[in-house]
């Protein structure tokens, strides 16, 4: 019963940071109209009021505070399940290589612009994102094989040397970038949600939920896979097999956000370790703890990047580390299990 | 639940690990599974629990070809307790016992009252809960042990297959597993290196050497002096004592010639 009342907590939380959220900027709104503004909006009910105030909360703030709920979430379920399949704490979008593939993809559009490599410049930079993470991720699915079985270590160290090369050709686009694309390629690479509009977000919101629930419903296999590839065999999981729809449905998960949100840091890292070491390691509780703590935090980072150095904004990733860091710092000092093993 | 295993062939990386090999366990024995490093036990296990599959030949399961059934249907007769364990999983002790439920369900399934009821019954019969709510990590070897076991029997299995089961542990928790072991009464097929131990627990014992069985049945028939020297490199003798436990005792030097050099040293010392 702990858990459940975590997830109302939590729950309560991520609305309250919504709003809050919502509510500052620029233009300090009340809570109050901020309230009246978003039930308007979604029940019909009760008068917009004034229409420079409706825009702000309805068509600047409202979506952009979505969007970050829900790439926050998308990223720390992604972590979190990628940490579990390749049983590497460390694991992450970034280093499987999925982050550079995206930004490859993104970097290109943006530089050299619609003409980029025949048809994908076409995507634009979200397309061609979404497509450079899932050539990164079928690409590490393909080296990290071992007799046609997709091996743990082997997957992370093909994440980890795809994404570097990913990387150095990325830099070596970069060199060729003028001053304002470097700009916007910086930007993108560390992540914003700034471009956030409300016709890209039932998607998102779609992959990001029906990633979520399918992932927790695989929970219980996860948890065996946590025993060691032969004890979960044992205990009747097709390891291999789960291997590979677990990590398709992490790639188009983080290819997703990423596409949209560009390459956010350290949340699918930061995220699933903190609630594993506050509400344990069962991923029937994990997932689902780990979606609300991801949104909750990347709307607050993203509240603080366009309010502490107001009116100039900041890029979510540098946010995400710098104050994530130190408190998971922190917690892994106080954890005892980590030293036992 | 009976286990057969028939003219099994298994080739790995092109080089043949077991040749030929058939063994039977009747419904409530515990059979030793013994042998010197690499001579296939953990192979032949990993065939059993369905890791990995035969080249050529049969393994049954309540007479059932394993490949032919799912691998959650197999899961539910066969339980195994191997040496890949985790340890920093994360999980606490009831959540690892409860791992042995993985195969009764299907994806949508939610815990029932029957897994609650298998679980803590797994968590009594091995004396796991004083430490019920512990991180797993934080436990010590005959504890964690103890742990697997209780994951295995929370899976309510027919078949219980055990690999190394009391490695590294002290002589007292490895007495204690071996009674835990025999008062579940269900079918067990062990490996374990400890000739001795091995003499204790099981009813009968299949010697693997090389990749073949070279000797199989009651385990004073199996333990001769011949077969310690040739299979295992040492000189010893297996007796029934007065208190009706059969002892393997080893000879003072402890090391013949390497079993290729057979024809050396004389003498069994009895």
């Amino acid at each position: 019963m702990r858990w459940s009342l975590t997830t109302l907590g939590l729950l309560v939380v991520l609305g309250a940071v919504m709003v809050v959220a919502v509510s500052i900027g620029a233009v300090n709104i009340p809570l109050a109209d901020v309230w009246s503004v978003l039930l308007h909006h979604v029940t019909g009910r009760g008068a917009t009021g004034d229409p420079a105030l409706d825009q702000i909360v309805w068509t600047f703030r409202a979506p952009r505070v979505v969007l970050a709920a829900l790439v926050g979430a998308g990223l720390a379920v992604a972590g979190a399940v990628l940490q579990t399949l390749v049983s590497n704490p460390l694991a992450d979008p970034v280093v499987l290589g999925f982050s550079y593939g995206a930004s490859l993809g993104a970097v290109l559009v943006i530089t050299l612009g619609g003409a980029a490599l025949g048809g994908l410049g076409g995507l634009g930079v979200s397309g061609a994102a979404f497509v450079g993470a899932l050539a990164a991720g079928a690409l590490v699915f393909a080296l990290g094989q071992r007799r046609g079985r997709l091996a743990p270590t082997r997957l992370v160290l093909a994440g980890v040397a795809v994404g570097y090369v990913l990387l150095s050709m990325t830099s070596f686009v970069q060199l060729m970038a003028t001053p304002t694309e470097l700009r916007t390629v910086m930007f993108w690479m560390l992540g914003s949600v700034a471009g956030a509009q409300w016709d890209q977000l039932p998607t998102v919101a779609v992959v990001v939920v029906v990633s979520t629930v399918l992932l927790t419903l695989f929970g219980r296999r996860l948890n065996a896979l946590l025993a060691g590839d032969e004890s979960a065999t044992a205990l009747g999981v097709d390891v291999n097999r789960l291997r590979a729809v677990l990590l398709v449905i992490s790639a188009l998960l983080t290819g997703t956000v990423i596409a949209v949100a560009g390459g956010v840091g350290f949340v699918g890292l930061m995220i699933p370790h903190l609630i594993r070491l506050t509400t344990g390691a069962d991923h029937r509780r994990l997932l689902p703890l780990t979606a609300l703590l991801g949104a909750v935090y990347l709307v607050a980072v993203d509240l603080l990047s366009r309010t502490l150095t107001r009116p100039n904004e900041l890029p979510l990733g540098i946010l995400t580390a710098l104050l994530g860091a130190p408190f998971f710092l922190w917690l892994l000092r106080r954890d005892k299990g980590l030293d036992t093993a | 639940m009976k286990l057969t295993v028939d003219q099994l062939h298994i080739i790995l990386d092109r080089s043949p690990i077991l040749r030929d090999v058939s063994l039977e366990a009747a419904p409530g024995d515990v059979v030793g599974l013994v042998g010197p490093n690499g001579s296939g036990k953990s192979t032949l296990l990993r065939t059993v629990y369905r890791s990995l599959r035969p080249a050529g030949g049969v393994v049954r399961v309540g007479g059932d070809d394993v490949w032919a059934l799912s691998s959650r249907t197999a899961a539910r007769r066969t339980a195994a307790v191997l040496q890949d364990a985790a340890t920093t999983t994360g999980l606490n002790v009831t959540e690892i016992v409860a791992l042995g439920r993985t195969p009764h369900h299907g994806l949508m399934d939610r815990d029932g009252t029957e897994d609650h009821r298998a679980v803590a019954e797994a968590v009594d019969r091995c004396g796991v809960g004083p430490f019920a709510d512990r991180d797993y990590a934080t436990l010590s070897g005959g504890e964690r042990q103890r742990v697997l076991l209780a994951r295995a029997l929370a899976q309510q299995p027919r078949l219980l297959v055990l690999d190394e089961l009391t490695n590294h542990l002290d002589i007292r928790a490895r007495f204690e597993l071996l009674d835990l072991i025999r008062s579940t009464g269900i079918t067990t097929l062990a490996v374990l290196h400890d000739l001795d131990l091995a003499a204790r627990l099981c009813d009968r014992l299949v010697v693997l050497h090389e990749g073949a069985v070279v000797a199989a049945g009651p385990v004073l028939e199996v333990l001769t002096p011949r077969l310690l020297r040739e299979v295992f490199g040492v000189r010893g003798d297996t007796e029934r004592h007065a208190d009706g436990v059969v002892r393997v005792t080893y000879a003072a030097r402890p090391l013949a010639p390497r079993p290729m050099e057979v024809g050396g040293p004389r003498g069994e010392g009895s």
